[in-house]
């Protein structure tokens, strides 16, 4: 016993004298990765590695695509489960709406009025699949698209689907790109209510599934946001990061702090990001690339 | 037979990092996968001690850090599963004494990994979420991790053997 212990002194000083090393060693990584910011000497290095790894996630993607069918048969049961709970109170809503035609006829004038404005901006599309996604653990929602510089994807682009707004850019290689959603915590996305074009900023906060809830501060905090509202993105200079008009999700309710006399509302997406596959990437017209670019309204 | 063996465990550590953002998203529970690379790090930790675990645990939570869609601060992996590595190695002993314990070791591995990556964003501001999501996600992880164990360890542990005929531990 006592021969084991002093045979093994020196070999766990060692250990010990590695760990500190390698603590150092991550301490340096996270200091100069933070302190940097966007000039990030650390940069590079990801790029590399996001080109040698991109197209190995790309390739496994495509080699495991039938068992996203496989796994879509699990999850269209949940999802089927929630769809009939949708639907019975759905209808219920219903029922107790048809005495209010004339509001629905208002509204379904906003919704016209809304896809009006998302085809007549005429934005140009590059199609991209998901490919990967950030594991929960890391505690923040970013996925792989496989579309790049190549195809015309560069930084702070904004990306939708067919539902609404999912994310913008934050980093591309020459094959694949990194999407940030609107659900990270770290996302803020300027939204305007549907209704009375007020303004506020749209938050993730860090949840998806059923549960994934943005959070909506307004600007002018004596506006009161009404439930079902749509939040539209307002856009900034030049569409970057977020171009005018896309759907971000409907107030679904709203919290008001007596505290500081601030309301929050609670908006559901309508993109759904447990089943992210086909999004849209917008890029500025006139773009070319080694695909082809959708141009939506027809207009160049 | 020195440069075989780094090639290999750099082919399963790229692997399981490839994996867990590719294959695994059909299988998540809103978002929280299995930790293939925490795995990787624990069973070289077992197989070889904590140096070689903490060299592997560097190597792999680099490639997490780096490997796209990672979003966060470079380094917060890495130091993550250095500890696991570290701390794994030294009860390695107990680790090997039965199929049992060597899972156990996985789980309690887990959730050290997960917590440290999860209290470093806190410090750093880096993307942390209130301390109750938090939790969960660590629970979730951890009974994922538990799931894989019983698989993925002894096969990775005959991958480590092999790679080193000679040196099996009893």
């Amino acid at each position: 016993m006592a021969r084991r212990i002093s045979g093994r002194g020196p070999e766990q000083d060692r250990s010990r004298r590695m760990l500190g090393l390698f603590v150092l060693a991550c301490l340096t990584l996270i200091t100069l990765d933070a302190r940097a910011g966007d000039s990030s000497p650390l940069n590079p290095v990801r790029s590399a590695v996001g080109s040698v790894l991109g197209p190995v996630e790309d390739a496994t993607a495509t080699a495991t695509r039938p068992f996203d069918q496989l796994a879509g048969l699990f999850r269209s049961n949940r999802s089927l489960r929630g769809d009939v709970a949708t639907l019975t109170a759905e209808n219920s809503r219903l029922r107790s709406e048809v005495a209010t035609v004339p509001l629905d006829r208002k509204r379904l004038a906003e919704y016209d009025a809304l896809s009006q404005t998302a085809s007549e901006t005429g934005y140009s599309l590059v199609a991209a699949h998901v490919i990967a996604v950030g594991p929960m653990q890391s505690f923040s929602r970013t996925v792989t698209i496989d579309a790049g510089t190549s195809s015309g994807v560069t930084k702070d682009l904004t990306v939708i689907n067919n539902d609404g707004l999912v994310g913008r850019v934050v980093d591309a290689t020459s094959s694949t790109a990194t999407v940030l959603l609107i659900v990270d915590t770290t996302s803020v996305v300027g939204g305007r209510l549907g209704t009375n074009l007020e303004i506020g900023f749209v938050r993730g906060r860090g949840t998806l599934g059923d549960s994934g809830r943005l959070t909506l501060d307004l600007v002018d905090n004596a506006v009161e946001p009404s439930r079902g509202d749509v939040v539209v993105t307002w856009g900034s200079k030049d569409g970057v990061p977020y171009v005018a008009g896309i759907p971000i999700g409907v107030v679904e309710s709203v919290v008001s702090s007596p505290l500081n006399s601030s309301r929050q509302a609670v908006v559901k997406p309508f993109a759904d990001f447990t089943a992210l596959d086909v999004v849209g990437v917008v890029v500025p017209n006139g773009t070319h690339g080694d695909r082809p670019v959708i141009t939506a309204g027809g207009t160049p | 037979m020195s440069t075989t063996r780094d090639a290999v465990l750099a082919v399963v550590v790229a692997l399981a990092v490839v994996f867990q953002a590719v294959v695994f998203r059909f299988i998540s529970i809103d978002g929280v996968v299995p930790n293939l690379a925490l795995i990787v790090v624990v069973v070289a930790a077992i197989a070889r001690g904590p140096e070689f675990g903490m060299i592997t645990g560097f190597c792999a939570g680099l490639l997490t850090d780096l490997a796209p869609p990672a979003d966060h601060l470079a380094g917060r992996w890495a130091l993550a599963l250095v500890l696991v590595g570290f701390l794994v190695g030294r009860v390695r002993q107990d680790a090997r004494s039965s199929p049992l314990m060597a899972v156990a070791v996985v789980g309690a591995a887990s959730f050290i990994g997960t917590s440290v990556f999860a209290l470093s964003g806190v410090v750093l501001g880096d993307g942390a979420l209130p301390i109750g999501s938090m939790l969960q996600v660590i629970v979730i992880s951890v009974l994922w991790d538990l799931m894989l164990a019983p698989f993925a360890v002894p096969a990775l542990l005959r991958l480590f053997d092999e790679a080193r005929p000679g040196r099996l531990v009893r």
